[in-house]
């Protein structure tokens, strides 16, 4: 539904987007990462055709951005930063302005305007102005005008952004909900959401695309992923390490936490050895009953996305 | 296309709404409606010329919507790249073009609306003697295209700026220029030292003697096309730093 080419873009002297490329499509929800300043409201405000591009090809649904501006915009639902909305207008009424420039009128939209204010929670405050929402009413009016007119396509910069926990829970639940007829691009720096919703994940950094890839591809490029975490009772980390550190396959192995009762311990495999996975947990069971040692807890870490995150994002720095 | 139509007329509405929402509308109302009474009726010395017609209604006009015109149309686009709600706009799908002309014709109607308030001023006249309706007419035809030509220069100077108070500022600056510029210490400024013709394109400029034209009652092609032709450069430029503005 969305291809993105080559794209560019200068501000003055500086590159904020520098030869990106990437597809969404329908069915998938694209998450996308970078720290501030990377180029991810630039790059969706290409998309969405706010700013032109310098260079590159923009296409939605088969309509290029600059050609067919209109048709490919009809198909697009926009929720832009910090959710900007008309503050003298109530939440109806801007909703039913936003719905007929977007092709929806009549009783249409009537029913369109009535599905949104259910479905964004908004019966309380339907009547208000605008200015006298709080931030989280706020941004729900802004996402409820992005899907008024149940758009194919949907561009979020960051949907959750000022939203209480609950809320957040909310939104990306309706994300997920509706992401099985859309494509979904949406811009984050909360990496538990990618977790929760996205099913495809791109990293820009300094507006240069740094990684590509499915959310569980990522994490596995973590440091820390696939290590080994047992905890175990009444052993002292002196009395052990040597022992795990002998297990064929493990690289290294690091205490997390120690008392008097127990041992929390790291165990790393080796990079260079594939598939480890399952293997190694097993291996460190065995060990500890060869060992006789009393288990408490055992896990495999899958690796996080922060790890992943901070790594890519700073050493790009230097 | 049904779209275009549809389009504007619900960003007109839109900017209806805006106006008669906040106490924008009303304030601008009763003070364009108590300074032309006193205008008229103080300064023009209405019932001193002992005449039936509106030439000392009509020759305040101008003088009021130089700043008060600039008042409504200050935070049209202002306003949107303030709140960010431009960026809203224009990822809508219409045109700019779309945006820019249901924005003026919403300013149009009030406009219009505050100019036909006025009707007390004529059916005084009508009681007073036997004025000549077509030259009223005219001078009300004249009025609104000097007001609406003032609306679309305060629309460009607000599409350049995000601050109201700058909008209002140069568009209230451009509209006195537009006064001057036929006037003697206007033009005496050119006469020593430009050529004749620089002269006679700077006089050519006055919005007054396009207006005193209506006022008499002829309405002629060309004061038509001065003004159609001011709004359509001030819209054109709207456009066209919307289009190269929008990010900033």
């Amino acid at each position: 539904m969305i291809n993105v080419e080559n794209l560019n873009k200068w501000f003055g002297s500086k590159r904020a987007v520098n030869n990106v490329s990437f597809n969404v499509n329908k069915g998938e929800v694209l998450g996308f990462l970078g720290p501030n300043g990377a180029g991810k409201s630039t790059t969706m405000r290409m998309i969405t055709g706010y700013i032109p591009a310098d260079e590159g090809k923009i296409t939605v649904g088969g309509f290029d951005i600059d050609e067919d501006p209109v048709k490919a915009k009809s198909l697009m639902g926009y929720l832009p930063e910090n959710a900007p909305a008309y503050g003298d207008m109530t939440v109806t009424a801007f909703l039913r302005f936003i719905a007929s420039l977007r092709g929806v009128s009549g009783s249409e939209r009537t029913i369109a305007v009535e599905r949104v204010i259910e479905t964004c929670f908004l019966q309380a405050v339907r009547h208000q102005p605008i200015e006298t929402l709080s931030k989280g009413f706020l941004h729900r009016t802004c996402f409820a005008q992005s899907i008024i007119h149940d758009p194919e396509v949907l561009i979020l910069d960051e949907p959750t952004d000022g939203l209480d926990p609950n809320q957040k829970h909310e939104v990306r639940n309706l994300i997920k909900r509706m992401s099985e007829r859309k494509a979904i691009i949406l811009s984050t720096h909360i990496l538990e959401e990618v977790d929760a919703v996205c099913s495809k994940v791109i990293i820009i950094n300094n507006g240069k695309l740094v990684a590509d890839g499915l959310p569980a591809e990522l994490k596995k490029r973590s440091a820390m992923a696939d290590s080994v975490i047992v905890k175990l009772n009444n052993v002292k980390y002196a009395d052990i390490s040597s022992r795990l550190e002998g297990i064929d396959g493990v690289d290294s192995v690091m205490c997390l936490s120690e008392n008097e009762h127990s041992c929390e311990t790291r165990v790393i495999p080796k990079k260079t050895d594939g598939n480890y996975q399952n293997g190694l947990a097993e291996k460190v069971y065995h060990e500890a009953s060869d060992a006789d040692w009393e288990i408490c807890e055992l896990k495999t870490d899958e690796g996080r996305l922060d790890d992943v995150f901070r790594s890519i994002t700073t050493t790009d720095d230097r | 296309m049904s779209g275009t139509f549809s389009n504007i007329s619900a960003v007109t509405k839109k900017e209806l709404y805006s106006y008669f929402v906040s106490p924008v509308a009303y304030v601008f109302m009763i003070i364009f409606l108590i300074l032309i009474g006193f205008f008229t009726f103080m300064l023009g010395g209405f019932f001193q010329r002992n005449e039936a017609n509106l030439d000392s209604f009509f020759l305040w006009h101008p003088w009021l919507y130089m700043f008060l015109v600039p008042s409504v149309g200050m935070r049209v686009w202002s306003e949107e790249r303030r709140s960010g709600t431009l960026e809203l706009l224009f990822t809508l799908p219409i045109t700019a073009w779309q945006a820019i002309l249901g924005k003026f014709i919403a300013g149009c109607l009030f406009l219009l609306l505050c100019l036909s308030l006025t009707f007390p001023m004529v059916l005084t006249v009508k009681h007073l003697g036997d004025p000549d309706t077509g030259a009223i007419l005219c001078g009300y035809i004249g009025s609104f295209l000097v007001a609406i030509t003032f609306l679309a220069i305060s629309g460009l100077t607000s599409s350049l700026t995000r601050n109201q108070v700058i909008s209002f500022i140069i568009s209230l600056v451009l509209c006195l220029l537009l006064i001057l510029a036929g006037w003697p210490p206007i033009t005496d400024l050119f006469v020593k030292w430009a050529p004749i013709w620089v002269v006679d394109l700077v006089a050519a400029f006055s919005i007054i003697p396009h207006f005193e034209g209506l006022q008499r009652g002829v309405i002629d092609s060309r004061d038509i096309i001065y003004y159609l032709s001011l709004i359509f450069f001030s819209l054109f430029s709207t456009s066209v730093v919307l289009h190269s503005r929008k990010a900033s």
